[in-house]
């Protein structure tokens, strides 16, 4: 059965470039990026080279960029050196809709002496900006904002925010994770200070990611050990991830257009044709500021991960909101912020696609999944009664 | 990714008598949308009143779908009398076991079978679910808790909201539900669970109770005392007293006993040190 991927704000496929440009790290040259010697130093130079290409991706300067070993260590990074350079003050400011990485740590942080105000969200998924602005005060020592939703792919106004609150003075980080690789991104215009980005979201390796600090930020590292990354990071270098991420984000760079335009259009076709074709069906979200990969689609009186699994004997691969596919019991976070009514936030599929995605298998896509709804639904004691109803 | 047994994933993908039976004998509804499973159960009885034909509806994931098709298999035949008798374990093993996080469709499986006897029976679906609730989240009381930990052996709050669910929410019942654990397995606990990270407050609390409610008592029996003096990180700093001050064997009380306890209730790193005043 061919797998047809189309869940790719979990991971990606890393790209077949990618993979040929790490491989001699794996093998001949393993050498020390540290190293005195040429044989490490010809390594610390392909770093760099990879670095390089991240800061072009970014709009950024290479001695902005430092390596990480994944997005969540991005973040911790990023929040950490905010709290640890001002130790004065100990409120921080992020939304109730991140991801974990983000949202778990301010959690944490709120139960261990500092204070977290979660800035909400409108149906749409959208941030409340009046509420952000209003409660930024003296103490407040970074704001943290996602640049795009994992779940919904809702894009927030980052050159804007970012403005507005370098105009207080206080430190503006971005968990760009979703974002990097899927819209422009340039840090010359939109100033943020730090931004987080991780590898296998962009056709590149798993346990690689960066932080971004822009020049100026006060910075207190959160791994403490060598002079790697001048000081920022300690650690031997993952060097063949890094040159994967490298390589990747120098065919991110490339294929911005293609992701924005036939990516785009094969999101919209799937989404128009399944909203058509399914009654009770509807999107999560801002359908007007999106990632151009990301669909979320409810589908009232089913439930998301009996979907997953039938679609999955289909070879289609997606994600879901609802509460039994994580384990917890509750729909998720961001579904449940947004207010999104639990009839639909149990039965929210995420579908999210790459530039390896085909018309053939969204058409695919188109074909086999209203019939499975429609059996999902005959089978549920709700359907009949909702149908009634609206009758 | 779940780990389903075939026979779950064969009664999810092919489930067996699905739909309503319209002039049912019994009728059992539970779960709501809100709570992301629901299943409706009907059943027919021929006239020896055993099950002559069995149906469910359900809207839920794969192992509810699956929970409610095993039951309607394993019911129809049985006389109420016997399938009053069927638990949620007999379900889950019918299907060759379920994730332990999925038990809870077992049980649904389980109540909605005994709220269509109930229905048949002419009894009300109040004296099913008596009792108080615990969880507002999923509405479970502290009835259905005690059964569950009673009937599946249930030891701690996870095990309980696989089963029931009680607890997967706001966690504010979480002490309750503990409580209730604590008095059917009977065992004597330490009057706190232990947070698995304490706070310094947290810890000179702790080791004060366990000083008060554990040790003293024990040291007054041979005409002793203790006194706790400081705590700086996981060094406890104590001046022993009454009798156990001029005592030979103190040290060994110090090590053998206090400091054990402390290891017991509070958190095995402390290092006990007597403080001579």
């Amino acid at each position: 059965m061919k797998t047809i991927y189309l869940d790719n704000n979990a991971t990606t496929r890393v790209a077949p470039e990618v993979v040929e440009a790490m491989i001699p790290y794996f093998g001949e040259f393993y050498g020390n990026p540290s190293s005195m010697h040429t044989f490490g130093g010809q390594v610390n130079a392909n770093v760099q080279e990879a670095r390089a290409k991240l800061a072009d991706l970014l709009g950024a300067s290479p001695d902005e960029i430092l390596f990480t070993s994944c997005g969540t260590e991005s973040d911790s990074t990023a929040i950490w050196a905010a709290l640890r350079s001002q130790p004065d003050k100990r409120h921080i400011v992020t939304s109730r809709v991140e991801h974990p990485a983000v949202k778990n740590l301010g959690e944490y942080l709120a139960k261990n002496g500092y204070r977290t105000t979660f800035v909400p969200v409108d149906g749409k998924g959208r941030l409340d900006t009046d509420f952000l602005f209003k409660h930024l005060t003296e103490d407040t020592a970074i704001v943290s904002l996602m640049w795009a939703n994992n779940e919904t792919g809702v894009i927030f106004p980052i050159e804007e925010l970012a403005q507005e609150i370098k105009s207080r003075g206080i430190v503006f980080h971005t968990d760009a994770v979703q974002a990097v690789g899927k819209i422009p991104i340039d840090l010359s215009k939109v100033k943020v200070d730090m931004l987080s980005l991780s590898g296998h979201k962009l056709h590149g390796p798993k346990g690689v990611g960066a932080l971004y600090v822009r020049k100026g930020t006060r910075y207190s590292p959160f791994l403490i050990g060598g002079h790697q990354e001048r000081g920022r990071r300690g650690g031997t270098e993952n060097v063949a991830s890094i040159i994967g991420l490298g390589k990747a984000a120098e065919l991110g760079a490339a294929a911005i257009d293609e992701e924005n335009h036939r990516v785009k259009a094969l999101r919209d076709r799937l989404e128009n044709a399944l909203l058509e074709k399914i009654p009770s069906s509807m999107i999560n979200g801002d359908p007007e500021n999106r990632l151009p990969n990301t669909t979320s689609i409810a589908f009232e009186y089913v439930e998301g991960e009996s979907i997953l699994l039938m679609m999955n004997e289909h070879g289609i691969c997606a994600s879901s909101g609802s509460a039994c596919t994580s384990g917890s019991l509750e729909p998720s976070h961001v579904l449940r912020a947004m207010g999104v009514p639990f009839t639909a936030a149990h039965g929210s599929i995420r579908f999210s696609l790459s530039i390896y995605n085909t018309e053939e298998e969204i058409d695919f896509i188109i074909e086999t999944l209203p019939p499975i709804i429609e059996r999902l639904r005959n089978m549920s004691p709700f359907w009949k009664k909702a149908g009634q109803q609206s009758a | 990714m779940w780990e389903y047994t075939d026979k779950v994933r064969e009664h999810f993908l092919n489930p067996k008598n699905v739909g309503e039976i319209t002039d049912a004998d019994g009728v059992g509804e539970v779960g709501s949308l809100a709570c992301g499973d629901a299943l409706k159960l009907t059943f027919k009885l021929d006239d020896e009143g055993k099950i002559a034909d069995a149906k469910f509806q359900t809207f839920g994931c794969a192992s509810a779908i699956a929970s409610s098709s095993a039951l309607t298999e394993m019911v129809k035949g049985l006389t109420l009398e016997d399938a009053a008798k069927i638990t949620n374990d007999d379900i889950a093993q019918f299907l060759g076991g379920l994730p332990k996080e999925k038990m809870h469709c077992s049980v649904m499986g389980r109540d909605a079978l005994e709220r269509a006897i109930a229905d048949f029976r002419g009894e009300s679906v109040e004296k099913v679910v008596e009792g108080n609730l615990v969880c507002q989240c999923f509405g479970v009381t502290d009835k259905e808790i005690e059964r569950a930990v009673k009937e599946n052996g249930l030891s701690t709050i996870e095990d309980v909201t696989s089963y029931v669910k009680a607890g997967g929410g706001c966690s504010q019942c979480h002490d309750d539900i503990q409580e209730i654990i604590d008095s059917i397995q009977g065992t004597k606990k330490p009057a706190r669970k232990k947070p698995e990270k304490l706070t310094n407050i947290q810890k000179i609390r702790l080791i004060e109770e366990t000083l008060d409610r554990e040790i003293r008592p024990e040291l007054k029996k041979d005409g002793g005392d203790i006194e706790l003096v400081d705590v700086d990180g996981d060094r406890v700093m104590v001046n022993l007293k009454g009798a156990c001050a001029t005592c030979q064997a103190s040290q060994v009380t110090l090590k053998e006993y206090v400091e054990k306890r402390l290891h017991e209730f509070v958190t095995p790193t402390l290092v006990v040190e007597e403080v001579r005043q």
